[in-house]
């Protein structure tokens, strides 16, 4: 049974959710609604028992003083004190976002900076690897690393900049080349645009072709009870 | 031979210290380089612009602190170009932690345009639900998952959403993503109750977006910093966006410095190696210690 009733609710479910977009008349019309308030109110729950998972996982791991238990402990206590914050943040100021409220200032000067600060480091970590791996080594990779490089020159003012000194010194060294018109002309925009919307969106459309397929497919089986790794505990 | 050999060892913390000088100095020295505007950006200011005086844009905050300095001055624009028009603001969020970024731009924008909360603009804060919250929107309507606002107030008690029944009365939806909400916002809202839509998102999913520009599924696709900045020039507002830029303009020029510089020592590399310990040249003698092969990189 503890296989079969999920497998049920799962198969009515998901051919009632199909019919509900096929026939928007009553009652599947007001029955899709329906579903769809289950689902918020659902996912809602989820965020608990994620919260209450999180909290198990980190106690047992303090508990057991395994490796790098300090961490755990540093989450739970930051869990905690954020989360009676809230609570009197919500109490005093009507809501735990309000930026002069505890919570307000743990978001402003915790989180932020810290959501911001993973974010930048890509940034070396990018520069450095495109240093160390960006080579010419075959047709391909040659194609990747001009195209990287035009898109990444015509997306910044830098780009334009260089552009035209070098139309300039053009006009300089070849005077019957006219430098100044050369400047104008959209070597750097052009060919970007065009990258971006021919081979780019190609790419992408097929790239969402294959992943929507894969879903239709995946949902299929799903709904029929083929796929059943979901039920697994 | 030495500079070659110097540039094949070269520390990663070099590299780091590089971008980090790269990236401070042109924002100490604030300064407005020309930009360019782009026809997706000029697409989606034309959509905003529009929208009639009284008319209705909401917001959706789909982004964290991750992305704040991409995203969050595209919204100052956008909301600065709808609070100059006296456009009307309803503001939500898909992503729980974004929604204090979207009051902070409300605030500050309201401030400067002299707005009042409840009369020119609302917030009515983060509902779970994803999907089925857009889908929920278009055919239940806003009371059946907004009955109040972010400070628990009635949504009713502000005037102009007593009119405001589901997206028949919202001119423009304005996306501001960086994740998957943005597609599902075109698949669900757009699609399905034809609601008018103008994405900014993070510079790294900018191009992901194309398809919908192009299918005309999207009114006007903002992307990265760069967008953001045009958005500025283009409300005559320059700030965050453009001053941005210099760091950015500077951090590519590096990249594609180091990266030409990069290819320069492998090429040379590959020369001696070819050669041979015996032959005429004894090469780089970074073979040994290049850079030519990927290293897995590592927090220093």
């Amino acid at each position: 049974m503890k296989r079969e009733v999920p497998l049920i609710i799962t198969i009515v479910t998901g051919v009632v959710i199909i019919l509900t977009f096929v026939i928007p008349h009553s009652p599947f019309g007001t029955l899709q609604d329906r579903l769809y308030n289950w689902f918020i109110i659902v996912s809602g729950f989820t965020t608990l028992l994620g919260l209450d998972s999180l909290i198990q996982y980190h106690l047992k791991k303090i508990r057991d003083r395994r490796k790098d238990s300090g961490y755990s402990i540093v989450l739970l206590l930051s869990f905690f004190i954020t989360f009676a914050l809230g609570l009197y943040s919500w109490i005093k100021f009507r809501s735990p976002l309000v930026p002069i409220s505890p919570t307000g200032w743990i978001y402003n000067y915790m989180l932020l900076p810290l959501q911001g600060t993973m974010f930048a480091i890509l940034a070396f970590f990018i520069t450095s690897a495109a240093y160390r791996a960006f080579r010419i080594k075959s047709l391909e990779s040659t194609l990747l690393l001009l195209t990287a490089c035009l898109v990444m020159l015509a997306r910044v003012p830098a780009g334009n900049w260089i552009w035209t000194q070098i139309a300039h010194l053009i006009g300089a060294v070849f005077h019957s080349v006219d430098g100044s018109a050369l400047a104008q002309a959209p070597v750097l925009s052009e060919p970007t645009n065009w990258v971006l919307s021919v081979p780019q969106m190609a790419a992408k459309r097929g790239i969402t072709f294959g992943i929507s397929l894969g879903y239709i497919a995946m949902s299929i089986r799903i709904i029929l009870g083929i796929e059943r790794t979901y039920l697994s505990s | 031979m030495k500079l070659l050999r110097w540039l094949a060892s070269l520390d990663r913390r070099v590299i780091y210290a590089l971008v980090l000088i790269v990236t401070i100095i042109p924002l100490i020295w604030k300064s407005n380089p020309p930009i360019e505007v782009s026809p997706e950006v000029q697409m989606a200011y034309s959509s905003l612009d529009k929208v009639p005086a009284g008319g209705i844009v909401m917001f959706s905050i789909d982004y964290d602190g991750a992305s704040e300095a991409e995203l969050q001055p595209m919204l100052m624009a956008m909301l600065r170009h709808c609070f100059s028009r006296n456009v009307r603001v309803i503001m939500t969020a898909q992503w729980p932690l974004g929604m204090p970024l979207g009051q902070m731009a409300l605030d500050s924008a309201a401030a400067e345009y002299h707005k009042v909360y409840g009369r020119d603009f609302i917030n009515v804060g983060y509902r779970p639900g994803g999907n089925a919250l857009m889908v929920g929107l278009g055919k239940s309507g806003f009371r059946q998952y907004f009955l109040r606002d972010f400070r628990g107030t009635p949504i009713d008690s502000a005037p102009f959403m007593r009119t405001v029944h589901n997206y028949g009365q919202i001119d423009r939806l304005v996306g501001l993503e960086a994740g998957a909400s943005g597609d599902a916002w075109v698949q669900y809202a757009g699609a399905q109750f034809g609601l008018r839509i103008v994405l900014g998102v993070a510079g790294v999913m900018a191009t992901s977006m194309y398809p919908y520009l192009d299918a005309k599924q999207i009114e006007g696709l903002v992307g990265g910093l760069r967008g953001a900045a045009e958005y500025e020039m283009l409300i005559n507002h320059p700030h965050r966006g453009v001053w941005g830029m210099n760091s950015q303009s500077y951090v590519h020029v590096l990249i594609v410095i180091l990266v030409i510089l990069g290819n320069l020592t492998f090429y040379f590399e590959q020369r001696a190696k070819k050669r041979g310990p015996g032959g005429r040249g004894q090469g780089t003698g970074a073979g040994e210690q290049g850079p030519s092969e990927p290293q897995t990189e590592r927090p220093a």
